[in-house]
Order: C-alpha cells, then structure tokens, then sequence
C-alpha cells in the first residue's frame, strides 16, 4: 500500500438483508489530502459506497460480504459507526439531516462526540469562519434554517469533529446554483486549508468535477470508470451522460453512448 | 414427490390419503391457504379430538379436569386476543376487563333475566362485543402506544363500572349464579362442564382459523402490515380495525360466560389489568399471529401458575414446620415473571415456532432428508 | 375556600410528584421509544433501597441518600443491558411486555423481602419547612418533595441543556441515524437513558415514601398513573410532563374532595380518553409525520 493512500477499498460486495446485493466488486483508492468524487445515477451504489465505508450499513441490514476496506492499516469493513467515526472518518447524510429540535449551536456540539470531553471552542470559532451565515442563527432551531443553512449546519457539524476523511453525500441537493457554487468553494477551501480527504458524491457532476483531484464513475453497483477529474471532464461518456453536453452538438444514436458499456459487454 | 399414499377405492374414484411430502413449494393460493397439507394432518386432529373428548375427561381427576377447564376458557379469551394484537396488530390492555363484562353479562342475564344457559353464553359474548367496539373508537386516531394507553384506560374504566355500578353487578360481593342447564343436563360438575366448554373451544377455534383465510382476515393482516398500504389498497381501516376489536371482544365475552357459570359466582376482583397482562402473555408466550399458538400459551400459562402455586404452598409447609415465618408467596410472582423475561429474549417467535421445528423434524422421521 | 386552598395545595404537591415520576419515563421514551411498565417498581426500588441505607444500615441520610441514587443508576444500567438491549429492533408489544415481565420479577423480590406493609423513613426533616398559612396547613414533606422537584428539574434542565452528553442524548432522540453518523455512541445513550431514568425514578420513589409511607402495591400503581401524565403531556415531551402530573395530580384531589372519593382513580383515565379522542397526540407531543 503506498504510503500517500488513505483509504483503499478492495473489491467489495454489499447485500442488504441478506439478499439484495448492492455494490459488485467495487474497488477505489482515496489519495491523502485529495478530492475524489463518486459520480453515477441514481442507485449506482454510491450512497451505499460511502455507507460501507462509515459503517452506516449495519443499522440498516446490511453487510459488507467480501472484500476489505483498508483505512490507514486498519481494516474497517462491518465495524461499529461509533468505531470508525474515532478513527477520523464521518460522514454526512444525504439530505440535510440536522437535528430538528437543538440550536444550530448545539447541532455543532454533537459533532464533538468522537472526542467527548476535550476543548471545542476553536473548532466551533474554525466552523463559523467557514461558514459564516451561521453565526447569525446560532441560537435557533436547526429546524427553521433555510435549505443553504442546514447544508453548511450539517458539513460544519461534521468538521467539528476534526475528520481526516470527510464522506460528503450530495451536497447540492436541491440547493439553488449560486448556493451550490458557494458550498463547493467553501468545501473546496476546508480541502486545501485544513487538508481533510474528501470523497464527494453528486449529482451536479460538472460542479463535483471542478473541484475534485480524482474522479470514479459508477454504475449498476460497479465502478465503470475512472481517472483524473480533468480527464473525466473530457471523457465523451461522461460528457454526454453526466455532463449534459453532446460531443459534437447533434444527438447521437443509442448505440453509441457509453463506450464504456460496450467494452464492457465484450470483456 | 416423498409421499407415501395409499389406495382406497370407492366405486369409480380413486382417493389418495395424502402424507407429507418432501419440502414445501406452494405452487396457487389455495395451497397456500389450506388448513391440512395432507390427510395426516386430518387423521391427527380427528385422533385429537377423539382424545379430548373420549377419553380426557372420562380419566382424569377432578382437579386436573379443573385445571384443564380453565386452560380451555383462557385459550378461548386468547385466541380473541390474538386476533387482535397478532392479526391485526392492535395493542389491547383491556382484554382482562372485556373478559370481564362477558362474565358479568352472563351473570346478569342469568339471575335478572332468567335467561337460559344455551341464549346467556352467546348474548354475553355479542355485548362485549359491542363494549369492546366502543373502547375500540379511538383506534379511529390512534395507533402503537397511543391506542395501547387508551386501552389501558378502558381496562381501568371498566374496573371501576364492576366495583361501582353496584345496581347491577352486585359492587364488590359479586353476584352468585344459579348452576346452569343444557338440555335438562345438569352442568354442575367439571366433566359435564368441560364438554360444555371444549365444544366451544373447538367452534371457536374453527372459527378463528377459518376467519384468517376470508377477506376479513386477510384485511386484518394488511392493516397489521402496514395500515397506510392497506388504506391504500382500498381497506377501509376502520371498520375493520373496529371488527376486530368486536370480534376479538366476542371472544373475551364468551369466554367470559363460561368463566362466570364455572365459577358460580364472580366478584371484580380477578378481572384486573393483571388478567390482561395475563392474556397477553399467553399469546406472546404461544406466538403472535398463530391460533394453536394461542393454546399452547394458555397450557402453559395455566399450568405454570398451577406449579408454582402448588411449589410456593409446598415450600410455605416446609418453612412453617421448622419455624421459618417468611412468605415465599412472593416468590411465585418473581418466577412469572422471569419466565416472560425468558420467553421474549429467548424464543421471541413463541411456542408456536417451537412446535413447527419439532413438527418439520419428525416430519420425515426416520428418514430425514 | 379553606377546603378548596387545602385540596389545591395537596393537588399540587402530587401533581408534581407525578411529574417527577413521568420524567424518568418520558426520558427512556424519548431516546429509545421504549414504553416502560416497570416504572413504579423502579420507583418502589429506589425507596426500598433508601429504606434499607437508612433504616436497617443506619447511614447517615446525605450518604444514603447518595448510595440510593448510585445503586439505581447502576441498576437502569444493568437492565438496559441485560433486559432490552437483546430486543433493540424487536416488535413494540414485545419490549412492552419484557417491561412487563421486569415489573412482575421486581415486585414479587420486593415482596419477597420487605412484605407487603407500610414501612415509613425516619422523620430527617427539619420541622422549619412545614408553614401555616391562615388556616391552611402546607406539611414539611410537601414543602421537601416540591423542592426536591424543583432541584431534579433545575439539574434536568442544566443537564440536557448544557451538558454534552446531554446533547448528544438529545440528539439520539432527534434524529438517530445522523447522531450515528457522528460518533454518537447510540446503544451507550440507550442505557444512559435508563440510567438517568432509573435515578429520577428513585428519587420520586423517596419522596413518595416520605409523604406515604412505602408499600410495594401502592407505589407500583402510581407507576401506573404514569400513563396518563405522560400522554397527556405527549409522550415525548419534558415540560408536557411537568404540566400532564400537575393537571392529573388536581383534578384527582379535586375529583377525591368534591365529588368521590372512588371517582378519583379513574379520572385520569377518562380525561385520558377524551384527549386522545380530541389530540391524538397529546397535547405537547409532537405529530409523528408518517410517510409511505
């Protein structure tokens, strides 16, 4: 395992209460300090992914059946959330899920669990420096935050934690453009400035692909394809599937979408 | 196919006695719905109930002729319960004191209205039922804990109407009921009572297992599974959460009947929240959801509380005789309850899964797969 | 209006006691949804224990106090871990009924050791809190039990405010998947629920032990009581308690002083049944939002 690999997922398979099968062999590196960004359509397996990873599976019936999830020379697949989240990785769930009935402030505090009893106050100063319109809804319920709110609330919530590897589900969802670019940019700084690893899932590939290192494109619960997000952006297939720009303009035949695909079929 | 068959002719047909085959693989609804899988199945019942009522109360004693008479009244009550909780998913508190009315409509009906045995057991069951719709009502809105918490405080309501309304239900003396006749038969003592009580058993119980496989029951199972579903497929809930209840009540009711001619006299004292919590446990214990369940929940309940009656007796002799005053009384009530404590932890799915598995196992005995 | 000044103050004093009761209770619903039956077997166990460091062992109060408070909540941790958590994911009637079974096993102990009599504490009060009033008399023990109340529900309130693992219990109950997703040690706040609820258990057990004497039946049916004080509150509601035990806790004495003295013991639950009729949920709880 080269050194500068944070986390290495080899060829893992999900199944969901025994018998739904999720994730077929996936296998991904995640380079220290990087973005990578998990794209594909809607049930590809990427919310699974990163579910595997933080060990949200268990509480909802599922397993990791083959396969290893390498993290820092430990190997994490099917432990307790309470487990991983202390070795440094949290995840935020998809959908903005704040805590309804708590202030914004204490929302922050929760994020302290995987060090409870030790000093906060730098860290909630580091997240409303970041995030700046939260100061002003500190002492607020975190359920009557706007959407753009509740979507800084909850990635501030998971940076009080001092995450080495940050799983970001969807964050653009259902946010409007100016406020997508405003997070991204944001999330993009915490990368650089706090060199926190982030796997980035999204729909808004185009966004995802700006700010992200390393891209992975998944389909049918399988990595499909993968490279360098600026390859990616260039990449035909992914252009004209997650891009929504056609290569040359016209619109091309079924068949010819997604070469990937057909190389596929022939392997 | 594993089967063994043989042949019998009858004229032109040819009927094949059906023993078990190898695996289940239910190919139509009908298989899926059918009470016997093979003429097995029908021989062991028709041998049961030879049994039960051929040779059981013909040898026992009357002690244990007693014993087996409350089991067959508890399974009755219980088997109603299960309709409601295992079947249509509706937490009732309030069975102990519908159990209750039963046998206070027959007591009443029976000394005020010098109704008959054969008309007071039926009618004693239809006005519970109508109790039991009535405290069913909140259902309407309610649903899990709320709805449990409103039975509860049917059960307690009812409670105090026994002990209060002493017009009618005699306070807290009781009222003394006249022994009962059938057909000019006296049916003072336990083996005359038992055929009484286990032809209603047996009724009941057909009934029940025959309710489960019309729309009633299937409806009832809908709800119990996802009620917005079941409102969406076009089951209207609550009349059928309401059915329940009447039907579950009916149950109780009739139950209830018997318990008070059996017992001659009935004070408010035995109907409880802990006679709830009683039929409760007898249908976790049994298995939610499943009527044989039901009775071996009440057989073991009913004998459990014999055992540990007699074991707390046995010991209190003891203590008495080399001068020990403590009551080991209390002792009883530990084990009890420790025995559901077990029951839930260890064999959640209840007796019922329990018989299953000894049941598939002997299935092909010797030769098991 | 003596009569009505002396029936308020006893109403109140008892509503409160309820209060306190129905917290405990409210705190295990509100992180783990469980609904508890053993409730006032918890409440008779702490007061037996209390008897039995202050009476038998003859403690000073301060420390028996303490010890009564430690052993309980050692116990609510023992129980959440030995009795519920095997059953985390399992049917609701079946958690009921383990809750119910707990109760029946605590009470037939209880039983067991100290009988079924009244024991009382030793009078520890100091006879300074008792006051007249005109010629209404307020007892010391309803004086105490309010300032024991008070004091739980400060310390409640601190806790869950301030402290972080208040927070994070809160947390659990909010939202219990993202509260996992951020460390927070799920099945450690279950039994921390217990716990803290076992405690305040305890501590009502005491003061009602104080005011009534102790008997295992009588304090296992205001356990029962619990039900109405917390639904109409709303199940999942803390200051819904407070003012749930206080309305029961009135109109009882009301019920006991002007009309019948039987009538009081079903009066809640008749009030009980026209609430819910009206707010399904209570009247602070919070509408569970269902989705299909």
């Amino acid at each position: 395992m080269e050194n500068n690999t944070l986390l290495q997922i080899n060829n893992i398979s999900v199944v969901y209460s025994d018998v739904i099968q999720i994730l077929k062999g996936v296998s991904l590196d995640v380079t220290r300090s990087q973005i990578v960004s998990l794209l594909g359509s809607n049930g590809a397996g990427k919310t699974t992914t990163l579910k595997a990873i933080s060990g949200l599976l268990k509480p909802e019936n599922g397993k990791v059946t083959e396969g290893t999830i390498n993290y820092r020379g430990h190997n994490i697949q099917n432990s307790a959330p309470e487990a991983i989240t202390r070795l440094g990785i949290i995840q935020v769930l998809e959908g903005r899920q704040a805590f309804k009935y708590l202030t914004v402030e204490e929302n922050l505090r929760v994020g302290t669990a995987t060090r409870w009893g030790k000093p906060y106050r730098k860290d909630l100063e580091l997240v409303y420096h970041y995030f700046a319109p939260l100061v002003a809804r500190k002492h607020s319920l975190a359920g009557y935050c706007s959407g753009g709110e509740l979507q800084m609330l909850v990635i501030g919530r998971a940076l009080m934690a001092q995450p080495r590897l940050l799983l970001l589900d969807e964050p653009s969802l259902g946010l409007a453009p100016l406020l997508v670019k405003e997070i991204f940019e944001i999330v993009r700084r915490i990368n650089e400035e706090q060199c926190t690893t982030l796997i980035l899932v999204e729909q808004n590939a185009n966004m995802a692909l700006q700010i992200a290192h390393f891209g992975y494109v998944m389909e049918n619960g399988r990595i499909v394809l993968k490279g360098d997000a600026k390859d990616l952006r260039e990449n035909p297939d992914v252009k004209e599937s997650y891009l929504g720009v056609a290569a040359s303009g016209t619109i091309k035949s079924y068949g010819d979408v997604k070469a990937y695909k057909r190389r596929k079929r022939w392997l | 196919m594993g089967s063994l068959a043989w042949q019998r002719s009858k004229g032109f047909r040819v009927q094949r006695l059906q023993f078990h085959p190898c695996g289940n693989f239910n190919e139509t609804y009908e298989q899926e719905l059918t009470i016997f899988e093979t003429d097995f199945g029908r021989l062991c019942l028709l041998g049961g109930l030879l049994v039960l009522f051929g040779i059981i109360p013909f040898l026992s004693h009357a002690y244990i002729l007693y014993v087996i008479n409350i089991i067959g009244i508890y399974a009755i009550a219980a088997i109603g319960l299960n309709l409601l909780i295992g079947y249509t998913g509706q937490i009732s508190l309030g069975h102990g004191a519908f159990f209750g009315v039963g046998a206070y409509s027959a007591a009443i009906l029976a000394t005020k209205a010098n109704c008959p045995f054969l008309i007071a057991i039926p009618l004693a069951g239809l006005i519970t039922a109508v109790v039991g719709m009535a405290f069913g009502i909140p259902s309407v809105r309610l649903k899990h804990l709320y709805l449990t918490i409103a039975t509860l405080a049917g059960q307690f309501i009812l409670e105090y109407v026994f002990v209060q309304w002493g017009g009618l239900t005699g306070g807290a003396e009781g009222i003394s009921i006249p022994t009962a006749t059938l057909f000019g038969i006296d049916l003072g003592t336990d083996r005359t009572f038992f055929f009484v009580i286990f032809i209603c058993f047996t009724v009941m119980t057909w009934m029940a297992v025959n309710l489960i496989r019309t729309r009633y029951g299937r409806a009832f199972i809908a709800i119990r599974d996802n009620d917005r579903a079941a409102e969406g497929m076009g089951i209207p809930i609550f009349f059928y959460k309401l059915l329940s209840f009447a039907i579950s009540s009916f149950y109780a009711g009739l139950a209830g009947g018997l318990f008070a001619y059996y017992m001659i006299s009935i004070t408010p004292e035995p109907f409880n929240l802990w006679l709830s919590i009683e039929f409760i446990a007898i249908i976790i214990i049994g298995g939610l959801g499943s009527i044989p369940g039901s009775v071996f929940g009440a057989i073991f309940i009913i004998t459990l509380n014999e055992i540990l009656g007699h074991a707390t007796e046995f010991l209190m002799n003891i203590g008495a005789s080399i001068g020990l005053g403590i009551t080991i009384a209390p002792l009883r009530e530990f084990v009890y309850g420790l025995a559901i404590i077990l029951f839930i932890i260890f064999e959640p799915k209840g007796l019922a899964e329990v018989w299953r598995i000894v049941r598939s196992s002997f299935r092909l005995w010797p030769f098991s797969y | 209006m003596e009569f009505f000044l002396q029936i308020l103050i006893n109403g109140l004093s008892i509503g409160f006691l309820y209060a306190l009761a129905a917290l405990g209770f409210v705190m295990i619903f509100k992180s783990s949804s469980v609904l508890n039956f053993a409730h006032g077997e918890l409440m008779a166990l702490g007061a037996f224990l209390f008897l039995v460091l202050s009476t038998w062992a003859r403690l000073p109060i301060v420390l028996a106090l303490l010890l009564t408070l430690i052993g309980s909540f050692s116990l609510g941790f023992v129980i959440e871990r030995f009795f519920l958590r095997p059953l985390i994911g399992e049917a609701l009637i079946e958690v009921i009924m383990l809750t119910v079974g707990l109760a029946i096993m605590f009470k037939g102990l209880m039983l067991f050791i100290f009988g079924g009599d009244i024991h009382s504490y030793p009078e520890f009060l100091p006879k300074a809190l008792a006051f007249h009033w005109g010629a209404v008399e307020v007892p010391g023990v309803y004086v105490a039990s309010f300032l024991a109340g008070l004091i739980f529900l400060a310390l409640f309130g601190f806790f869950f405010k301030y402290s972080s693992q208040g927070i994070y219990m809160r947390s659990v109950a909010d939202n219990q998947r993202a509260a996992m997703s951020l460390g927070v040690h799920v099945r450690r706040v279950f039994a921390l629920s217990w716990a803290i609820a076992a405690l305040v258990c305890a501590m009502s057990g005491i003061v009602l032990g104080i005011i009534n004497g102790i008997n295992v039946h009588e304090v296992s049916s205001i356990g029962l009581k619990v039900f109405p004080v917390v639904i109409l509150g709303g199940l999942d509601s803390i200051g819904g308690a407070i003012l749930g035990g206080i309305i029961i806790g009135l109109l009882e004495t009301f019920t006991g002083g002007y009309i019948s003295t039987a009538l009081r013991e079903v009066v809640p639950y008749i009030v009980l049944i026209i609430i819910l009729l009206i707010k399904p949920y209570g009247l602070f709880g919070l509408a569970e939002i269902e989705r299909v």
